[in-house]
């Protein structure tokens, strides 16, 4: 055995958020944004963020609710923009980054940003797990059809054809469906939206972090640098159109959103699919609830001291 | 067996009765026979009866099936090693006694079924047989459909039998063992075992009584390796862990599993290796130290995800129950081939700690340690243990938990602000704020695997890379001022310095006693503390003429292991040298003094 290592003391002062008999405010733009975003100008990504700060600032989270996270790529920059805390995880991971963090502080309100490389392609496997286990958290794809940090080579997405620095002739790999993929593997809240509606952008967003369990957002946020005009069958704007989902489409019917998600581009917007499932937190927690009712209000160490005495 | 002290003999009456302080006994079968079990058995026996006891297992790496033993060395003194030679091997199966009559002493008895074990002419000279028709007299004691299932309680019976065996204390074991359930569960294992006990000896010449033990002041607690890491992992407060099953790793994640929920934690089974340490990230990141662990392929997939706890400066504990490699390698076979990847594994300038515990009871104390290092340095720490121990039952003294176990859950009241990676600290140590805290400032932290400033925001400027590179060595650099000059096994000075690390200190400590009694001068240094290095290791090789370093790896293209590598490295110093081997199984004492001998004629001169 050898000495105890001395406790880390964080420097703590008796301090408070707000002063008595005020009410706190919500934080403000200015408040939210750090950094200036590295993206090019006129990238899709902007809206995704200045939409971000707007359901932060309605919805009254303070930075002492939610964390950020990221894996790598152009989108992934994204907590570096946001006053708050966050992280900016290693190539793919964000997903399983996030879940330690959602699974062991369930007071936090977990978002994560990525594009259509760190989601589907380096975190495909993670991308399918999350979902199936149904993990709480939001988890906003900002799919651009491209691998844009490193300067437009063939991503999951690039539809068949699409000519990159590693598809000269054409990308020759049939692509991803996003929206299938989060289908299939069990996610609980599927959605797509697009960074040039903002309204719809903002409403999907609230809607994902409102949903109990593992939320999806595709969001087509337009790479101008590398891919341009690739979504513009899908804004008005340039002459697309951008279609709600059917009136009378059943939010909580797996095939039926399937077959949504089968449409040609630019296909429809909304909220394809919406379950109600235990999360695994819930999950979780009840596993543990069990066991320590079990405890019966025992000490740790008392609880430890059982085992050790069935083990004499 | 040693000290034959006492010795009780009637010509033609009972068997002579003689006293012993030790005894190893080797039981050999099939994996599926439950030999495990009596191993398990008369360790926990030894453990209730202040003795200490060690034992060493082989397992095939199939489903089920193929040829396993269990070793168990009992002993009222100290023990240090599961014993080179056995003097009981309990032999199941014509391969069974094939293949470990070799590890008998020469008159050793060898006890078979002789339903299954047609004993060798050649050999019926240089051992005592004794054959039993275990397989069917089992089937007899039972009776039912049960088959021989129950032969490795008749066997402990015979056991038992010939070492005088507290038989009391063995059937209460049984009662907690087989109690729970249906009762003919354990009526049928008392009717085995007392079949077994109660089996005429009548060719055995010989039974046993252990001296009394030199009485170790308190209780024992018996446990291996893996269930040690894992209760020490809880004791210091870990309440979050995930993880990919792997062997030997996969006990400790099925304990921390289904114990964790207990302590209001929990333990997730993650779909692969990398998403297992990111998980363990990501609950590090938001508060209280995660665990994560996994064996050598396990620990080659996330030493990606372990450079960003590096950079971010968040502490997490890797466990390491390390097995024969490269590649998928020996999977149920010990190596200590690891080192190299823990200390510097991951690309890029990473700094990390590297603890190896020596034994069971380490396992427990450096789980403590290791969570404690990683908190007071936001760095990961790595705790490398090995197949060995990680099987390996032993008792020790029952820890005082009330004293020991922590409460780490983090700290989220207000703070007015925050640095995370504050260039200010002399010893490049910043205390942590975590998610939830709310910082008046309005500054937030990010943690990053990107290159940052004090903020954590990115930034390649050529000084801040280099003066961040620092503060990640500096916090190493103070905790190894901090740690204890390990202390010289023997005397100080000498001709030779037997050096290890992790499991191999009992053999070594062994062969350190039998070379010393022979008139050699060694004296051996174990090293726990890897990365970083403990100081004042130079003054200790001064005071000898060669240092070998005992490892279980190979001894490379230069003639010397990992450890030695980083030791000559770090000490430039050609008189350290290697001792190795690489056939998956632990050092026998013997081995290491031949290997000592053979390799430095000068080095074991009498003085």
């Amino acid at each position: 055995m050898t000495a105890p290592v001395t406790e880390p003391v964080a420097p703590k002062a008796n301090l408070v958020l707000t002063p008595p008999g005020t009410e706190r405010k919500p934080l403000t733009k200015k408040e939210i944004a750090a950094d200036h975003p590295t993206w090019c100008p006129g990238c899709g990504d902007f809206s995704v963020l200045a939409l971000y700060f707007k359901m932060i600032e309605r919805r009254k989270l303070w930075q002492e609710k939610f964390t950020t996270i990221s894996g790598i790529g152009c989108s992934s920059r994204f907590p570096y923009f946001v006053q708050a805390y966050g992280a900016h995880y290693i190539h793919g991971r964000s997903l399983p980054f996030a879940s330690g963090i959602s699974l062991s502080r369930p007071d936090l309100h977990v978002f994560v940003f990525g594009g259509d490389g760190d989601l589907f392609s380096i975190g495909g496997n993670h991308f399918t797990h999350t979902a199936r286990k149904n993990i709480k958290l939001t988890c906003v794809a900002m799919d651009n059809w491209v691998y844009g940090l490193t300067k437009k080579q063939t991503s999951p997405t690039s539809p068949l054809g699409f000519k990159s620095k590693t598809d000269v002739w054409g990308a020759v790999d049939y692509p991803i469906n996003p929206m299938k993929q989060a289908i299939s593997a069990g996610a609980t809240f599927v959605a797509r939206t697009t960074s040039t509606n903002p309204n719809h952008l903002l409403q999907m967003m609230e809607a994902a972090m409102d949903h109990d369990g593992f939320s999806f957002i595709e969001c087509l946020s337009e790479c101008v640098e590398f891919y341009e005009g690739a979504f513009d069958a899908a804004n008005p704007r340039k002459g697309g159109a951008f279609n709600l989902i059917p009136a009378d489409h059943d939010v909580t019917n797996e095939v039926a959103a399937y077959k949504l998600a089968d449409q040609p581009f630019p296909g429809s917007f909304g909220i394809f699919y919406k379950a109600t499932k235990p999360t695994k937190n819930a999950r979780e927690a009840g596993i543990s609830a069990a066991a320590v009712e079990k405890a019966k209000g025992l000490k740790d160490w008392q609880i430890l001291q059982k085992t050790f005495t069935a083990m004499k | 067996m040693s000290d034959s002290a006492v010795t009780n003999q009637t010509a033609g009456g009972p068997p002579k009765v003689s006293k012993i302080n030790e005894a190893v006994i080797r039981i050999a079968g099939n994996s599926q026979d439950g030999i495990q079990a009596i191993g398990g058995f008369l360790a926990r026996l030894a453990g209730r009866s202040a003795q200490e006891v060690m034992t060493f297992m082989t397992i095939p790496s199939t489903i089920s099936g193929g040829p396993s033993i269990f070793q168990v060395r009992l002993g009222s003194g100290e023990v240090l090693s599961p014993g080179d030679d056995a003097d009981v091997l309990l032999a199941f199966y014509q391969h069974s006694y094939e293949d470990h009559i070799g590890s008998l002493k020469q008159g050793g008895i060898v006890l078979y079924d002789s339903d299954h074990v047609e004993p060798k002419p050649e050999w019926q000279p240089l051992y005592h047989h004794v054959g039993v028709p275990v397989s069917n007299l089992t089937i007899e004691a039972i009776g039912g459909t049960a088959k021989d299932k129950g032969k490795n309680l008749f066997a402990l019976g015979l056991v038992t039998r010939i070492f005088d065996l507290d038989v009391v204390k063995l059937e209460g074991l049984f009662g907690e063992r087989f109690g729970g359930k249906d009762a003919s569960v354990l009526n049928n294992a008392l009717a085995a075992f007392r079949a077994g006990y109660n089996h005429s000896l009548g060719e055995v010449l010989e039974t046993f009584k252990f001296v009394d033990s030199q009485g170790k002041a308190g209780q024992q607690v018996v446990m291996n390796g893996n269930d040690a890491i894992a209760y020490g992992l809880i004791a210091a407060g870990v309440r979050f862990g995930a993880a990919y099953p792997i062997t030997p790793w996969s006990d400790v994640m099925e304990i921390l599993r289904r114990e964790l929920p207990k302590y209001g934690g929990s333990f997730i089974q993650c779909e692969d290796e990398i998403a297992a340490i990111s998980m363990a990230n990501g609950a590090s990141f938001a508060g209280r130290v995660a665990v994560t662990g996994s064996s050598g392929p396990g620990i080659s997939l996330k030493m990606e995800a372990l450079g960003w706890a590096v950079m971010a400066e968040v502490p997490l504990v890797v466990v390491n129950i390390q097995r024969g490699g490269p590649s998928t390698g020996l999977p149920t076979q010990v190596e200590q081939s690891d080192l190299n990847l823990a200390c510097f594994g991951s690309h890029g300038d990473a700094p990390r700690v590297v603890i190896a515990p020596a034994d069971v009871e380490d396992c427990f104390y450096t789980a403590i340690e290791a969570v404690n290092i990683a908190r007071k340095y936001n760095v990961p720490v790595f705790l490398l243990s090995d197949q060995a121990i990680a099987t390996r039952i032993e008792a020790f003294a029952e820890p005082k938990l009330e004293q020991l176990c922590q409460d780490i859950t983090p700290d989220l009241s207000p703070v007015a602000d925050y640095k995370p990676y504050d260039l200010s600290s002399p010893d490049g140590v910043t205390p942590r704020v975590v998610p939830g805290t709310p910082i008046l400032s309005g500054r937030y932290p990010i943690a990053g695997g990107l290159e940052h400033d004090e903020f954590g925001h990115p930034s390649a400027a050529p000084k801040l890379h280099m003066q961040m590179t620092a503060k990640r060595r500096k916090k190493l650099q103070a905790l190894a001022a901090t740690l204890p000059t390990p202390k010289v096994y023997g005397p100080p000075e000498g001709n030779l310095l037997l050096v290890g690390w992790g499991s191999t200190q009992g053999p070594i400590r062994e062969a350190v006693d039998r070379a010393r009694a022979a008139g050699d001068s060694v004296s051996a240094l174990h090293i726990k503390y890897l990365n970083p290095l403990p100081p004042g290791l130079e003054n200790i090789f001064s005071g000898f003429k060669s240092v070998r370093v005992v490892e279980l790896n190979d001894e490379g293209l230069y003639g010397y292991g990992q450890l030695a590598g980083l030791l000559r490295a770090r000490y430039c110093d050609p008189k350290i040298r290697g001792i190795n081997k690489t056939d998956g199984l632990t050092w026998k004492v013997k081995e290491i003094l031949e290997h000592a001998r053979a390799d430095m004629a000068t080095g074991l001169q009498r003085k």
